[in-house]
């Protein structure tokens, strides 16, 4: 109806509703607003890369501002406002419905998948969702936004006021955990643009629009970070989060998850600085190069009295450095005017406002019901490892960090009698280690949990001797499809038994090696060492180490 | 035959009087005899001898689709059609074929509907006279009929009158018999102002009730497709089979279609009509007032409640629209900048002057003059103070209606036009800008309400061309409104068009129109 689109009716009904997010007692918490800006230059305690960075010639205090803003790609089979398919690399401009190409005439039609991703992003960072959200035009000409205007929330988004807690590893051994947070302003639906593919040698420029009007969550966070690090933490785990609610898979090499940086420097308790937005940056660790190289140069601008410009700039990977980019348009006026062709977005929560009678269920997003189906967050999982296995806090980060580590863990754990703790180091150390040297991913490792449990028990047993089981693993790692034990058996590699051939091969040590035997005699026990170590070389591992010691000890005093 | 309406002309298949192919051969030679109408930007004949053809054949077999089976209809070229040149009359969209059909003409299609051809319009539908179209201005067919041509004496070439528009090019091709049924598109009045000067039926929907899906959007939240037709209970039977939810446009709205048609025999006695009394604005022309009043006599003569309304934010509606409508335009606009379709520029210095000179050249003055005023209102330290405060105006003008509607008004009674259709020389010596707020006048309320109203043809003025009356109904109440304005349609008997001028002027030959079957006298 017209009125729909009269924009006068601006109540809003806000569902506040927190995620709960438990943290172990032995993590710190703080926010780091506060720990950096203010401890800055005055107290033991600040952030550490922005130790590094201050200059001594600026006298009075700086500090770096920071906030993100992040557009992610909804994981989602078709478009934003249309049924065209969305998927990466493939051949160009196959993916483009009449609307996508903005054919006139094409109307939007609002994807059901994309406002349940939003919705459920929008909780897990503990924002408000509102119930009526409405959608606006952001005009400007650019020749992969075919329609000249972007259909996003600029007035209304879906969800507001939220929070992204993240931790990050510090200390001089990187082993104490710091858990902060960030406040997220707002998550907007936004439509992605297409591709511009410049080809400067024949002047011309190649359009794209697989990716135009593929669904964007843009968040919005406010300046509550101080450093590249944080900077970095932060969306680390937010990446980490949305993969795991499965709302955009993250992968910000391939755009998925795309980071600006307004960065700005100010004395604490004056005004915010004159900030820059840094763009082009397609990796955590880029981010945080990126924004500490900004943020020292601001500074520097300022120690040598000059003004930092309101500009745009980009990061240079190669040269670690952010440049100005060349601002064609000059100052924007995006025009913005509300969507004409979209009825406001209405939510829906069976409890507290349930749909009105004869809507078409088809047709309702019920907030609850999207709630219902949040899987466990990263924080918590990492909280439930240290509560049940006992393991160590970096230990928890580690397995949730990787994709599908902690379920490889919790695989091997629950079916070996051997201790957690145990287990951690063989998963971490010699599966991590070895998918990490061959470029593999979690769910590509050739030792199953299953086997490793099995190996781990075996050596639990004492069956083989710890170096022993090692070259199981290796034997493992090939994949043969063969088990621990009939390894163990075929190369030989169990321990061994028989009590006299022990004694023979140590009488054989002892004989051929007269000197250390000397030594040891003379005081020298470290010496015997070395015996044990020759033993373990002659039965391939396979002696019990206290029994050979015992023997060399014996035969040796 | 081509005198007839709809259900006279499917009466006449059924009982094999005549065939879909002779009709659709009949409406083509016309076509060509009232060239010089400009009705017709493109005239589909191949595929519309085709389709005859299909529906011929199914009246054979006993089983023809429904009451449009076979009915040539044409459509005004701002809907989009498949593989069928879609110009909106700019030199923009020239030689621009769509890959899909719009909502409204796959359903005409799928009914087995005859498509003539696309109609001749305002560029981009933006004016009231379809006097703006890059394929030049259209004539109305009252100009060579005998009524108007025994009071001018002048040639018929040098003193034909204007349409009204934007749908000019539609009103013209159901009035001059070459069609029995036209799409328009209705943003401030662009299918009731051309129906109401060509003497014909032109209704509005309510906003919603029919999809915009493939039409090139004007204001998208004041568009609505309209129905050009020679009966209300033509426009009913089409209503009834486009209108309905459809997933893809996201502003319809589910009110499903009755299945009978409207009644013959209609009590009037228990209407409340309302008379605005704002409406009796400057430069209503005399005749066109005592039409008004006439038919408000008719009504409370035959028992309905006649009393004055007034609807005092009607005077803002105007410049209200003006800001509304240039903002949408400019937005809407953004999108034709030479690269994925349309017009191109040879020139490529850059990005920017390719767009520059594309938009140049592809729009016309009326076009550019409002995508400027748009972005100036959209601007951001204007938008609070334009296009803000023409939201909350809308609001009132909406309020108003519904305020009359709540207070036992079931329809309302207006004038369409000022007057009559105004000579094309008189015409363009006011710009379109200043046209459009002197023609819209009455309309446009309705579109900035969401409403439904219809024009009906009420009586010939002294210098033999149609006065019309404007009728408007409650939000989704188009049937309701329909049924009162069959009744007042029976009570006119307006008369039809004798095309005595076309033979003058050479190219025409005797239509046999005063044989239409006056079925609608009571």
């Amino acid at each position: 109806m017209a009125a729909s689109s009269m924009g006068l009716c601006t109540v809003v009904c806000n569902i506040n509703r927190k995620i709960t997010t438990r943290y172990p007692r032995i993590f710190s918490l703080n926010t780091c607003h506060h720990v950096c800006r203010k401890s800055f230059g005055s107290s033991t305690q600040r952030c550490h890369s922005q130790a590094q960075i201050r200059k001594k010639s600026v006298p009075q205090q700086l500090v770096g501002v920071v906030g993100l803003e992040v557009h992610a790609q909804i994981h989602s089979n078709t478009k934003l406002f249309s049924g065209s398919q969305v998927r990466f690399s493939a051949p160009p401009n196959s993916l483009v419905s009449f609307f996508d190409a903005s054919l006139p005439g094409a109307l939007p039609v609002l994807n059901r998948r994309c406002v349940e991703a939003a919705v459920m992003t929008g909780l897990a960072l503990e924002c408000t969702i509102n119930r009526k959200s409405l959608f606006d035009r952001k005009h400007y000409f650019y020749a992969d936004l075919p329609a000249g205007y972007q259909i996003t929330q600029q007035r209304l988004p879906i969800a507001v006021d939220g929070r992204l807690r993240y931790s990050h590893l510090a200390g001089r051994k990187q082993n104490q955990v710091v858990t902060k947070s960030v406040r997220i302003k707002q998550i907007q639906l936004e439509q992605d643009s297409g591709k511009s593919l410049h080809d400067d040698s024949r002047s011309q420029t190649l359009i794209d629009l697989n990716r135009a009007g593929v669904g964007l969550m843009e968040l919005v966070m406010e300046p509550d970070l101080c450093c590249g690090e944080e900077a970095a933490a932060a969306v680390r785990e937010l990446q980490l989060i949305l993969q795991t609610l499965g709302t955009c898979q993250g992968n910000m090499a391939e755009g998925q998850l795309r980071v600006d940086a307004n960065v700005s420097v100010h004395r604490p308790g004056e005004p915010l600085g004159v900030r820059t937005e840094v763009k082009n940056i397609n990796s955590a660790r880029f981010l945080a190069r990126a924004i500490d190289y900004e943020i020292q140069r601001q500074m520097e601008v300022i120690g040598s009295g000059g003004t930092v410009l309101n500009e745009t700039r980009a990061f240079d990977y190669k040269s670690g450095q952010t440049f100005p980019m060349r601002d064609k348009e000059g100052l924007q006026d995006y025009r913005f005017m509300p969507e004409p062709n979209l009825p406001p977005l209405l939510l829906y929560d069976s409890e507290t406002a349930p749909p009105p009678q004869g809507v078409d269920p088809q047709q309702v997003v019920l907030i609850d019901a999207v709630r219902k189906t949040i899987p466990e967050l990263p924080a918590v999982r990492r909280e439930r490892l240290v509560d049940t296995f006992g393991l160590l806090p970096e230990h928890s980060f580690t397995l949730v960090n990787e994709d599908g580590l902690m379920d490889y863990f919790v695989g091997v754990a629950s079916q070996t009698r051997a201790e957690p703790k145990k287990v951690i180091g063989w998963v971490i150390k010699d599966v991590l280690g070895l998918l990490k040297q061959q470029g593999l991913n979690v769910s590509q490792s050739p030792v199953s949990p299953r086997r490793l449990a099995q190996l781990l028990d075996l050596l639990e047993d004492g069956r083989v001797s710890s170096s022993a089981a090692k070259l199981v693993f290796l034997e493992l790692w090939k994949g043969t499809g063969r088990s621990p034990a009939q390894i163990v058996e075929e190369q030989g590699l169990g321990m061994m038994d028989d009590s006299a051939e022990i004694r023979r091969i140590c009488q054989s040590v002892i004989d051929s090696h007269p000197e250390e035997v000397r030594a040891i005699r003379t005081g020298n026990k470290k010496v015997l060492n070395k015996l044990v170590g020759l033993v373990q070389k002659e039965t391939k591992g396979r002696a019990d180490p206290v029994r050979v010691r015992a023997i060399l000890e014996e035969g040796t005093s | 035959m081509l005198g007839f309406t709809i259900r006279e002309i499917s009466l006449a298949f059924r009982e094999g009087r005549i065939s879909p192919s002779e009709l659709c051969r009949k409406c083509l030679n016309h076509i060509k005899e009232t060239r010089h109408l400009n009705a017709y930007i493109t005239v589909t004949e191949e595929l519309a001898l085709k389709q005859a053809e299909e529906s011929e054949g199914r009246f054979l077999r006993g089983a023809p689709k429904g009451p449009l089976d076979g009915i040539p209809f044409a459509v005004k070229d701002n809907f989009c059609t498949e593989n069928i040149e879609t110009t909106c009359a700019s030199r923009m969209l020239k030689g621009y074929r769509p890959p899909f059909n719009a909502t409204v003409v796959q359903k005409l299609l799928d009914q087995g509907a005859v498509l003539l051809g696309k109609t001749n319009l305002d560029e981009f539908a933006m004016g009231a006279g379809s006097t703006d179209s890059a394929f030049g201005p259209v004539r109305n067919p009252w100009s060579y009929s005998d009524t108007y041509r025994d009071q001018s004496r002048a040639e018929p070439d040098s003193d034909w009158v204007i349409t009204g528009g934007s749908s000019g090019g539609s009103a013209a091709a159901v009035a001059s018999l070459s069609s029995f049924l036209a799409l328009g598109s209705d943003t401030g009045g662009s299918t009731r102002n051309p129906a109401a000067l060509c003497g014909i039926v032109g209704l509005k929907p309510t906003y919603g009730l029919l999809s915009r899906h493939g039409l090139i959007p004007l204001v998208n939240s004041m568009d609505v497709p309209g129905i050009l037709t020679r009966s209300v209970h033509d426009a009913a039977t089409v209503l009834g089979v486009l209108q309905g939810l459809d997933v893809k446009d996201s502003t319809t709205i589910y009110h499903p279609a009755p299945h009978n048609d409207l009644p013959d025999d209609i009590d009037i006695r228990k209407v409340c009509i309302g008379i605005p009394k704002e409406y009796h604005a400057p430069g209503l022309s005399r005749e066109t007032v005592s039409q008004w009043s006439h038919v408000a006599d008719l009504f409370e003569r035959a028992g309905a409640t006649v009393r004055e309304v007034s609807l005092p934010h009607t005077q803002y509606s105007i410049v209200c629209y003006h800001v509304l409508c240039t903002a949408e335009v400019a937005s809407n606009m953004a999108r034709f900048d030479g690269l994925e379709y349309g017009h191109r520029s040879a020139v490529s210095s850059s990005t920017e002057a390719l767009y520059a000179t594309t938009r140049h050249e592809g729009f016309n003055d009326v076009v550019r003059g409002r995508i400027l005023s748009g972005n100036y209102f959209l601007l951001k330290r204007n938008y609070q103070h334009y296009f803000v405060k023409a939201q909350q105006v809308r609001r009132l003008i909406a309020d108003d209606f519904a305020q009359v509607f709540g207070s036992g008004v079931d329809v309302l009674l207006t004038p369409t036009t000022l007057s009559d259709a105004t000579r094309y020389s008189d015409f363009i010596q006011e710009d379109n800008h200043t046209r459009s707020m002197q023609e819209d006048v009455f309309t446009q309320p309705v579109n900035i309400a969401g409403l439904p109203a219809v024009s009906v043809p009420a009586a010939l003025s002294q210098r033999g061309l149609p006065i019309s009356l404007q009728l408007i109904g409650r939000a989704l109440q188009d049937r309701k409104l329909l049924t009162v304005a069959k009744w007042l349609e029976q009570q006119l008997a307006f008369p039809q068009i004798q095309l005595g001028g076309l033979e003058a002027r050479g190219g025409g030959r005797s239509l046999g129109v005063s044989q239409r079957e006056q079925t609608s006298v009571a």
